[in-house]
């Protein structure tokens, strides 16, 4: 769609030709390596090794003091053993992050869109706002929590007196009840990254060339007709990156429950890294834990692939 | 703010013109600024409520009816986190974030930009496979590293130590991606011309490259310092002591500590959110074109 979109990234034309390769100039054969040492370094300590280390502790029983055990797949099995309780527990917070999930991304998704759009017309202080939509994203989480913690307290929050004010009940239980708790987690969430989804949409609705928008309009096309076929087009590379990055955002939740349900009631806002954490740093049940965390990554993967088939199929049909 | 006001627009706008959609009827621009100032309402009320309760006293925080205001303006929360020889060293807690995540922005830049140089403009055998590599692992879902590293940092001591918070996130591909993609971009000449005139390539990325690059080693630095002051969970675990925490673990323990005591609470949090704050108002515009430049070369 955008034309110059494809060159701004692909950058394989200055890669391959432009770089002065000779001899002379590229200086000695080990000069990249010397680069890349430090950063290599890090990446061998703290990714590569780990990503494989991972997966040897969770064939193992470890409880951190005292040597691991080994178990083959036995943590694996014992997760989806009829009657185990570690494996309800799993599955009990594999579907709070899915609820989650189904409750935050598409008011992610919208929201921010909708703000975007009305950023995008040309109005006064539309810098300053779009600072005020983003400055909760720059709090980060804790301060987040303990704010919506107290503005979601069940008997002096503001929520329930401002509710109270308007004429409803003034005692939702937002922090220890169903399904009011994941009414307070969804809004705070959105609250909290709605500005990180609208810079990336406003900065995509910046790319689209106002031609389309003339073309379109000469064509006698309608707001909502140019919306669906010259801005939503015009987002798709957007929107594959809006989407996966919230999906997967909202799949690993942690501070927020941590800090405003706890998990409350019983466990039933407990996400999936929030339990991941728990067996696995609070308990020492390091196996478990690591076998939980490699099915938790494989259902994240597969989730992002079957986006990016979606999104492929989008861009076919365009 | 009103400084930097119109200075983002000219960089993300800047291939397209003055960008943006002429509102065509009447109503559209009213209604426009009607959604944008409810917003920002939404947006700002609970942040000036956080900072107004931590001005009041305990019964007066949690006594209906809510007054927007405190009726008498007092520190008393703040001089209670002040207070040496408590369990909760907010100050304490204010200067381990510092300390972290400054040096975590910089060790950050200094290993990225380097890597992400070499990736952009050198050719050698392996690098194909070894951006491959370090591309395949921003799709990793980072909770597999969780564990392992814990217990990493652990044979390195680094248990309880501010090396644990600096150190290991600074392995992250993010960094190498956003400088790779920008030193693509820049023209080519300039280190040719370099070259010929003798210098070797450590002098042309030091002398030439380098400061060529402060605007993007600038949101990078922005970037990662963020990141590193409201990283939780990782803190959470690897901090115990009340004098090694960073301030988003030790705002949980505050929390935990003072349950309903919320002028204190507030108070923790109106120190926490004071240096991100002012740090985003002078480097805004880092701050939203790193964002922005993600999503556009996502």
């Amino acid at each position: 769609m955008t034309t110059t979109a494809p060159e701004a990234t692909n950058g394989g034309s200055t890669a391959a030709g432009a770089v002065p390769t000779g001899r002379g100039t590229q200086g000695a054969w080990w000069t990249p390596y010397v680069f890349m040492a430090p950063y290599l370094a890090l990446f061998v300590i703290f990714v590569a090794i780990p990503a494989v280390y991972g997966f040897w502790i969770s064939l193992h029983q470890w409880e951190y003091f005292g040597a691991p055990i080994f178990l083959g797949v036995e943590n694996y099995v014992r997760l989806f053993a009829e009657g185990s309780q570690r494996g309800a527990a799993f599955w009990q917070s594999m579907r709070a992050t899915g609820i989650f999930v189904v409750l935050s991304v598409p008011l992610l998704l919208v929201l921010p869109l909708l703000v975007a759009l009305v950023l995008n017309l040309r109005l006064r202080g539309r810098t300053f706002f779009r600072a005020v939509y983003f400055t909760p994203y720059v709090l980060g989480v804790a301060v987040v929590g303990l704010l919506w913690r107290f503005l979601g307290d069940p008997n002096i929050g503001a929520i329930n007196y401002l509710l109270g004010r308007i004429g409803f009940a003034s005692n939702y239980p937002w922090t220890t009840a169903l399904p009011w708790g994941w009414i307070l987690l969804t809004v705070l969430t959105v609250w909290w990254t709605l500005g990180f989804n609208t810079v990336i949409y406003l900065a995509g609705l910046q790319e689209i060339p106002r031609e389309q928008y003339e073309a379109a309009s000469v064509d006698g096309a309608n707001a909502w007709n140019r919306f669906w076929h010259v801005t939503l087009p015009g987002l798709r590379r957007v929107l594959v990156f809006v989407v996966t990055v919230t999906v997967l955002a909202s799949a690993n939740m942690f501070g927020q429950a941590f800090l405003v349900t706890q998990g409350a009631p019983g466990n039933r806002t407990r996400t999936a890294v929030m339990l991941i954490a728990e067996e696995g740093l609070g308990s020492f049940r390091l196996g478990s834990a690591a076998a939980m965390s490699y099915i938790l990554a494989l259902f994240l993967m597969g989730g992002s692939l079957l986006l990016w088939g979606f999104f492929r199929r989008w861009e076919d049909e365009a | 703010m009103t400084a930097v006001d119109h200075e983002p627009d000219q960089t993300t706008a800047a291939a397209t013109g003055d960008a943006g959609v002429q509102p065509r009827r009447p109503w559209t621009r009213p209604l426009g600024y009607a959604v944008l100032i409810l917003l920002s309402v939404i947006y700002l009320a609970p942040l000036l409520w956080m900072l107004s309760t931590s001005f009041k006293t305990s019964p007066e925080a949690t006594r209906w009816p809510l007054e927007l205001l405190p009726s008498q303006i007092t520190t008393a929360a703040y001089e209670l986190l002040f207070r040496p020889g408590t369990d909760t060293p907010v100050l304490r807690w204010f200067l381990n974030s510092m300390i972290a995540a400054t040096a975590h922005a910089v060790l950050v830049v200094a290993t990225a930009a380097p890597a992400a140089y070499a990736l952009a403009r050198m050719d050698f055998r392996g690098k194909k496979l070894l951006f491959g590599v370090i591309l395949s692992t921003l799709f990793i879902p980072p909770i597999i590293f969780l564990v392992p590293n814990y217990l990493i940092v652990d044979t390195f001591g680094w248990l309880d130590s501010l090396w644990a918070v600096i150190v290991p996130q600074a392995a992250g591909a993010l960094g190498v991606f956003l400088l790779r993609q920008f030193f693509l971009g820049l023209p080519d000449e300039l280190e040719e011309a370099a070259l010929i005139d003798g210098a070797n390539q450590f002098q042309v990325f030091w002398r030439v490259v380098l400061p060529l690059s402060k605007p993007a080693l600038a949101t990078l630095l922005v970037l990662a310092f963020l990141t590193n002051w409201n990283d939780f969970l990782w803190p959470v675990y690897v901090l115990f002591n009340p004098d090694s925490l960073t301030l988003p673990p030790g705002l949980a323990r505050l929390q935990g500590a003072y349950t309903v005591n919320y002028p204190v609470i507030m108070a923790g949090g109106v120190i926490a959110s004071a240096p991100v704050i002012a740090l985003f108002v002078f480097a805004q515009r880092y701050v939203i074109e790193g964002v922005a430049r993600s999503g556009l070369k996502g």
